[in-house]
């Protein structure tokens, strides 16, 4: 009986590896990593004001009493551009916004700002990933809510669509 | 003798000012102290680029891995031991950014593994011996 | 018209192959042995027909025929021909394509040259390889048509630029050629299963083609490592990356298959475990192929990759893997057990080696798909990687060198540990006499790389111990080509354990005229310069290095920028010296006037390479010398030596 299951076992074993890999295709990854941030309170970081005419960012800016969202953008980011029409009408209903270029200069980013439009109340450069990676972010655009007691509540990966206007809305809205 | 030339085409290509030795920027830079840069190569081959993802952060060309070689570097440069760097960056980004997995419940049968195989592969050769009473 | 014909020659040679699984059913389930002999020339012009097919795929690769939407996908008229033509099977549909070439050609050498085989178990395998065969055109005819046609493009895409390397011509065939050489050992389990014919002729019938498909697959790991160490321009030459544990998995299991089989061919022992291992090298071989293909798992080789066609593949292997793993547990209860084992005997040894070669292999695979499982199951992600791959199968792999040091100085049936130990007493000398050197002059260096060391000392001298004593001139090619390989496994442990323990690393941000050490070296930056190269631009840095006391020499790390498609591939300087390498890139993230250079100077890390390619000559020899006594058996029958020593 025991020598029968044994010679079984390399069936089973192969059939459960095989088992894993359908699951594996059926449910490919999203290759996508998510902040560890999110639920704790906005890391410690400064960022120097990358354009002249807006101010920087740092984290005491995210205390005081109202929600915002942080976008963590660069003017070399092709899919960043089309997320500027969303944040600028979320700019329009009232939302505070600001923004992280990272590897940016100030020169690439007026020009982008000039193209695109504005939606930022205040851009922080990050010359050396070091707010990024503070934030736990793995790429740009990522945008991130943050509520009035400086506790990061929500991270959004990719592009900002309409399909994601309402999460972001909701979010902001809960803790207000 | 083609050597020569090559290089004497080279400066007239390229001439370049020797500059005065700017900051050192540690994303691409050795550490000074060699016992820290060891100890600082050794994580970074253990950090997964979020990026790129198939590499560890020391051979990948991405922006964020040279970020997270300067964080590391700057890191131990300021006496903080390989581990807890490695706990910062998954205290950031999750288990998935190193490539060394921890032993806790989910990772249990990983680490089991080897044994297992070894004892039951063990067990069936035990079975197949025959010992010799001299 | 050159895609039509390759097209029609696949569909021919599909059909073929169904004829030939469909001759050896009947010839074997039906008892209809007089359409047996009809199943050598099927299997021949199957194979014929996949290489015209193969060959026409090279054609229009060759003449950058946009037409095909494979070549408008992947070539770009302006490549260097080497890579056109490589570039077949630089991608998903050309590798298959070359995938079942080979799959055919294997199944048509077997039908020509295998005469030792009893006639029903030939059939029964030569049918089993069609099966194989037949799966796969079905593969490539229904989801992966490499003769696609595709109207209006102009110009290709273009291959990915870390491919334009000369290691894309040799690695990919080789390594497939060990893969799918596998597959004759699959096919004669499978027939040998079929017509219940396990035992120590059917070893010494198999062993030749496993220890061909070994020798290609040995080369292939090798060639494929040297390749990455170069082109990737970051020092390592291994990385645990799941493509390559995918090759390094049929690898193991065939290196455990090699040593089993010489115990079934010598002491009819064995027999079920053979007969499992030849099925698992060839599964792990397609898995291998699967992983790499369905892009399933992240990795740094993943190009051309498809999920969609990964459940194709997956059905394949559930249908061939299972089917033969269901027919080894229902038929190999019927099949008596072989001979039993002495402890101290060279059977007991080679059982050990099967048991870690196993273990080791189990430790590669849970590893490579512990985070898939995982991420499955609870959408945990982590990652497996060098720290627990080293941790698991380094101590492993000593322990496999011990084996390999005292295995050859055993006798088989039995033998006495006085006299064993009298055998390798002169290796127990070399490997304490490397501790003792290494404590006094080495300095500090990990554990694990300093017994690498002790152990390659042990293996290096006992390797050759078998030889001493022995008419050299005489002694079987067989046997020399055993010293060859165990010698080229020191010899490439001594290369890891090095490069582990005595690498140096420098990387500096330097100007024109300055100069930064690495080891023993200074290296002196001249300039920069940009010039055109045949298909990308070239920046290139000009470094002269020297030894204190010693001439200059130039190195010039460089950076090639392809534009179809947009991307910088590094090319590293390597220079080479009796002692070791010298290793420098030129990083991408340069300032105006500073220029970032990555020095290594790593120490003896050759032999890693030399040591992988000792190892498939040691195989190639041995092939060499069991062939060679095959025929002068066949020659001369009533001179069999038939009493073997392996």
């Amino acid at each position: 009986m025991t020598r029968k299951l044994i010679l079984w076992l390399p069936f089973g074993l192969l059939m459960g590896l095989f088992a894993a890999f359908w699951l594996g295709l059926e449910r490919p990854s999203d290759h996508i990593i998510a902040s560890r941030m999110v639920g704790q309170p906005l890391p410690e970081f400064a960022a120097e004001a990358a354009i002249p005419s807006l101010p920087g960012l740092a984290t005491a800016d995210f205390r005081d009493g109202k929600p915002r969202l942080l976008n963590v953008f660069a003017s070399w980011c092709v899919p960043c551009v089309q997320e500027i029409p969303m944040l600028l009408r979320l700019q329009q209903a009232g939302v505070e916004i600001d923004g992280i270029a990272v590897h940016d200069n100030s020169a690439d980013l007026s020009r982008f700002l000039t193209e695109n439009g504005n939606p930022y109340d205040r851009i922080g450069l990050d010359q050396d990933g070091k707010a990024q990676i503070a934030l736990g972010s793995a790429g740009v655009p990522e945008t991130f809510v943050i509520d009035g007691q400086g506790k990061v509540i929500y991270q959004h990966i990719g592009v900002v669509t309409e399909a994601d206007m309402a999460d972001l809305r909701k979010m902001l809205a809960s803790r207000r | 003798m083609k050597r020569a030339a090559l290089f004497i085409a080279a400066l007239i290509l390229a001439p370049l000012a020797a500059s005065p030795i700017a900051a050192q920027d540690y994303a691409e830079v050795s550490l000074p102290d060699p016992e820290q840069e060891s100890q600082a190569l050794a994580l970074m081959d253990s950090i997964r680029c979020v990026v790129c993802q198939g590499q560890p952060i020391s051979g990948s060309n991405a922006d964020l891995a040279g970020d997270m070689r300067r964080l590391v570097r700057e890191h131990i440069a300021a006496g903080e031991s390989p581990e807890q760097v490695r706990a910062f960056l998954v205290g950031k980004y999750g288990d998935w950014v190193s490539f060394k997995p921890v032993v806790r419940s989910e990772t249990l049968p990983l680490w089991l593994v080897p044994l297992l195989a070894l004892l039951g592969g063990g067990w069936l050769v035990a079975n197949r011996i025959r010992v010799r009473k001299a | 018209m050159i895609a039509e014909a390759g097209l029609a020659a696949l569909w021919l040679a599909a059909a073929l192959a169904f004829a030939q699984l469909l001759v050896g059913a009947l010839a074997i389930g039906r008892n209809q042995a007089s359409l047996a002999p009809a199943i050598v020339p099927i299997a021949i012009a199957q194979a014929m027909l996949a290489a015209l097919a193969f060959a026409c795929l090279i054609a229009v690769f060759a003449r950058s025929d946009m037409t095909v939407l494979l070549v408008a996908a992947n070539s770009h008229s302006a490549k260097p021909m080497l890579y056109k033509i490589a570039g077949t099977w630089g991608n998903h549909e050309g590798s298959m394509l070359l995938w079942v070439t080979i799959l055919g050609l294997s199944g048509a050498l077997i039908a020509l040259f295998e005469r030792k085989l009893r006639a029903d178990t030939k059939v029964a395998t030569l049918a089993a390889q069609a099966a194989i065969a037949l799966g796969f055109y079905a593969f490539l005819l229904f989801s992966s048509n490499p003769f696609a046609r595709i109207a209006g493009v102009v110009e290709g895409a273009g291959l990915n630029p870390l491919l334009q390397d000369p290691g894309l011509a040799f690695h990919p065939p080789t390594l497939y050629a060990g893969y799918v050489g596998m597959s004759a050992g699959f096919s004669f389990a499978v027939g040998a299963l079929v017509t219940r014919n396990v035992g120590p002729d059917f070893a010494r019938a198999m062993r030749p083609w496993i220890l061909g498909a070994w020798v290609f697959l040995t080369i292939g790991i090798t060639a494929g490592s040297y390749w990455a160490y170069y082109t990737l321009g970051w020092g390592g030459w291994w990385f645990w990356d799941p493509v390559e544990n995918a090759s390094l998995m049929p690898w193991l299991a065939a290196t455990a298959l090699l040593h089993s089989v010489t115990v079934l061919a010598t002491r009819d022992g064995l027999r079920a475990w053979t007969i499992m291992l030849s099925v698992l090298a060839f599964s792990m071989s397609m898995v291998g192929t699967f992983l790499v293909r369905s892009g399933i798992l992240t990795s740094v080789h993943s190009f051309a990759v498809d999920p969609e066609r990964g459940l194709f593949i997956l059905a394949l292997l559930a249908l061939y893997i299972g089917g033969a793993l269901a027919l080894f547990a229902a038929r190999i209860g019927t099949v008596a057990e072989g001979n039993r084992f002495e402890l101290v005997s060279r059977e007991a040894a080679l059982v050990m080696n099967n048991l870690i070669l196993t273990v080791v292999l189990v430790v590669v695979l849970a590893g490579t798909l512990y985070p898939l499982i995982l991420e499955a199951a609870s959408g945990a992600k982590i990652s497996v990687g060098a720290p627990y791959f080293n941790a698991t199968a380094g101590p492993l792999a000593l322990i496999l060198m011990v084996l390999l040091a005292v295995g050859p100085l055993l006798r088989w049936r039995a033998d006495r540990p006085r006299l064993v130990l009298d055998r390798i007493a002169p290796a127990l000398f070399a490997a304490a006499a490397g501790l003792l050197l290494l404590a006094a002059f080495a300095g500090r260096i990990g554990v694990l790389p300093l017994l690498g060391l002790v152990a390659a000392a042990l293996v290096a001298i006992a390797s050759i111990a078998p030889l001493w004593k022995r008419n050299l001139t005489r002694t079987p090619l067989f046997t020399w080509g055993m010293v060859i390989a165990h010698f080229g496994c020191a010899v490439s442990i001594a290369g890891m354990a090095c490069d582990a323990a005595f690498t140096k690393e420098n990387m500096v941000s330097v100007a024109a005229n300055e100069t930064r050490g690495v080891g023993p070296f200074s290296v002196t930056l001249l300039g920069v310069r940009e010039r055109a190269g045949p298909n990308y631009q070239i920046l290139e840095a000009v470094l002269s290095a020297r030894k204190p006391g010693a001439e200059p020499f130039a190195m010039t790390p460089q950076l090639h920028a392809f534009s179809d498609p947009p991307m910088t591939t590094n090319q590293a300087a390597i220079e080479t010296f009796w002692n070791g390498q010298l290793y420098i890139t030129l990083g991408e993230n340069s300032e105006q006037d500073r220029f970032v250079l990555r020095m290594w100077w790593k120490p003896f890390v050759t032999l890693i390479w030399i040591g992988g390619a000792l190892i498939a000559l040691g195989g190639a020899l041995s092939l060499l010398g069991r062939v060679r006594r095959d025929l002068w058996d066949s020659r001369w029958p009533w001179q069999s030596t038939k009493t073997v020593r392996a």
